[in-house]
């Protein structure tokens, strides 16, 4: 059940793209056809499965407070938090050249498409950013870990696939000219995420204790204490 | 532009390096990168003008250390040096915030770290740092996180002054709940342009303005 409500969690509310604009640049760079979208968002998928547990791994065993007592009792006192963003995306590097080996080998059509994108999901904010949320939300467990990131990877493969159906038709409206292709993809995916952000009340629905409203206007900072708001509101 | 030309500070192509990406060759309206970071955090002014400097810094030096080293790494592994610099920076910037600005730094939580995989800084990076001298090199950096700074303030600007009606932290339009100022002719505040959705919207909007104003920028 835990991880039936991650999933859904991480794909539709808390969804990479339209929640929290990670992987922008590859979502609008790579989304003017279908096909390469679907590429896109398998690798996608594929990276974020295995980098979060592993970096789940290093997290719990050598980057957290007090982590490395595993090895001797009396390296309780390290913290090597700091070191988290150099150690992540060492780890997310490493991977996406192991995927571009084997995408190269046994599917060179894909390879082909994808093209400069391949080792530039190194460099996708989704990536990086599936890592550190999960760092920063602290899952419990490495199946949990895994979980998050199958269905965050999902949910972006979920985005770009409707924004590349989308732009596959809007190529037959009159669109005005100056808002052709980026700007009207820009607004489309901002609609886009207005309509995601009903599913905001998806499992918090009712019966979860009711959170301080923020009473500080300048306390804008927390997306979801804000759909909450908005939820209250409606209600 | 052509101010730094004419005092005599650069020349005629090393001003072009700044002088583009703010308009005709912006990173986030033309090139499309570096969007990741730009829409989340600027729900408020002060984090965006944050966000913009600690990107300035990071593209500033992450430059000119790729341009220096750039003869001697090997294409092979030349990702995994510039994620390295990059991260080395970037933990800088975070450390620093985290010492004087506590707050902020919450607010701004992983997008600072984001910095690392913002595709700006690399793409600047495999395309103008590794095939050019240093001083070029630097001047492209900080154009480009002029460039940035530039679309990220305006969004952060009208996401504040109109979702919550402050601009820095300061009510310039009156107080909502004592009803003065604006708010005294019946004006209310745009909740809606604080969640980030908007932020999206107003980045198309930038858009279209900048395109129907240069007409070669438009597609197809």
């Amino acid at each position: 059940m835990e991880h039936i409500e991650l999933f859904f969690k991480s794909v539709f509310i808390d969804n990479m793209v339209f929640a929290t604009f990670l992987g922008m640049c590859s979502y609008l760079a790579v989304s003017k056809k279908v096909s390469t979208a679907i590429g896109l968002g398998a690798a996608v998928t594929f990276v974020l499965a295995i980098t979060v547990p592993l970096n789940w791994l290093l997290d719990q065993y050598v980057l957290q407070d007090g982590a490395l007592t595993w090895l001797h009792p009396s390296l309780i006192d390290y913290d090597l938090s700091f070191l988290s963003f150099i150690l992540f995306i060492a780890t997310i590097a490493t991977m996406v050249q192991l995927v571009e080996i084997i995408v190269e080998k046994f599917s060179p059509s894909l390879y082909n498409s994808l093209g400069i994108f391949l080792p530039l999901i190194a460099v996708n904010c989704a990536i990086l950013g599936g890592s550190l949320f999960m760092q920063s939300r602290e899952i419990a467990s490495i199946q949990l870990a895994t979980t998050y990131g199958i269905g965050s990877g999902f949910g972006f493969f979920l985005a770009i696939l409707a924004i590349a159906a989308i732009r596959e038709k809007i190529r037959y409206s009159s669109v005005p000219g100056p808002l052709r292709g980026l700007g009207i993809t820009f607004i489309i995916t901002g609609l886009m995420a207005i309509g995601f952000m009903s599913f905001g009340g998806m499992l918090t629905g009712g019966d979860e204790p009711a959170k301080e409203t923020v009473s500080d206007k300048n306390e804008v900072g927390n997306e979801d204490d804000l759909v909450y708001k908005i939820n209250q509101e409606i209600n | 532009m052509g101010l730094f030309n004419k005092v005599g500070l650069l020349s005629k192509k090393d001003e072009k390096l700044i002088s583009d990406p703010l308009s005709d060759n912006n990173p986030i309206t033309v090139q499309v990168l570096g969007i990741c970071s730009a829409l989340a955090i600027t729900a408020e002014l002060e984090a965006s003008v944050v966000m913009s400097v600690s990107v300035l810094f990071v593209m500033g030096v992450g430059n000119v250390v790729i341009s220096m080293i750039r003869n001697i790494v090997p294409s092979k592994i030349r990702i995994i040096v510039q994620l390295t610099v990059i991260a080395t920076l970037v933990i800088i910037v975070d450390l620093v915030l985290k010492a004087f600005a506590y707050e902020l730094s919450k607010t701004l939580s992983v997008f600072i770290g984001l910095i690392i995989t913002n595709c700006i800084i690399m793409g600047r990076f495999e395309a103008f740092a590794l095939g050019n001298g240093l001083w070029r090199s630097f001047l492209d950096g900080i154009g480009n996180a002029f460039g940035y700074a530039v679309i990220l303030v305006i969004v952060g600007f009208f996401r504040e002054l109109l979702g919550s009606g402050t601009l820095w932290g300061f009510a310039v339009l009156g107080d909502p709940i004592d009803k003065t100022g604006l708010y005294a002719l019946g004006y209310e505040n745009n909740g809606f342009m604080l969640l980030s959705p908007m932020a999206l919207i107003v980045v198309g909007i930038i858009i279209w303005v900048q395109r129907a104003r240069s007409k070669h920028l438009i597609e197809e």
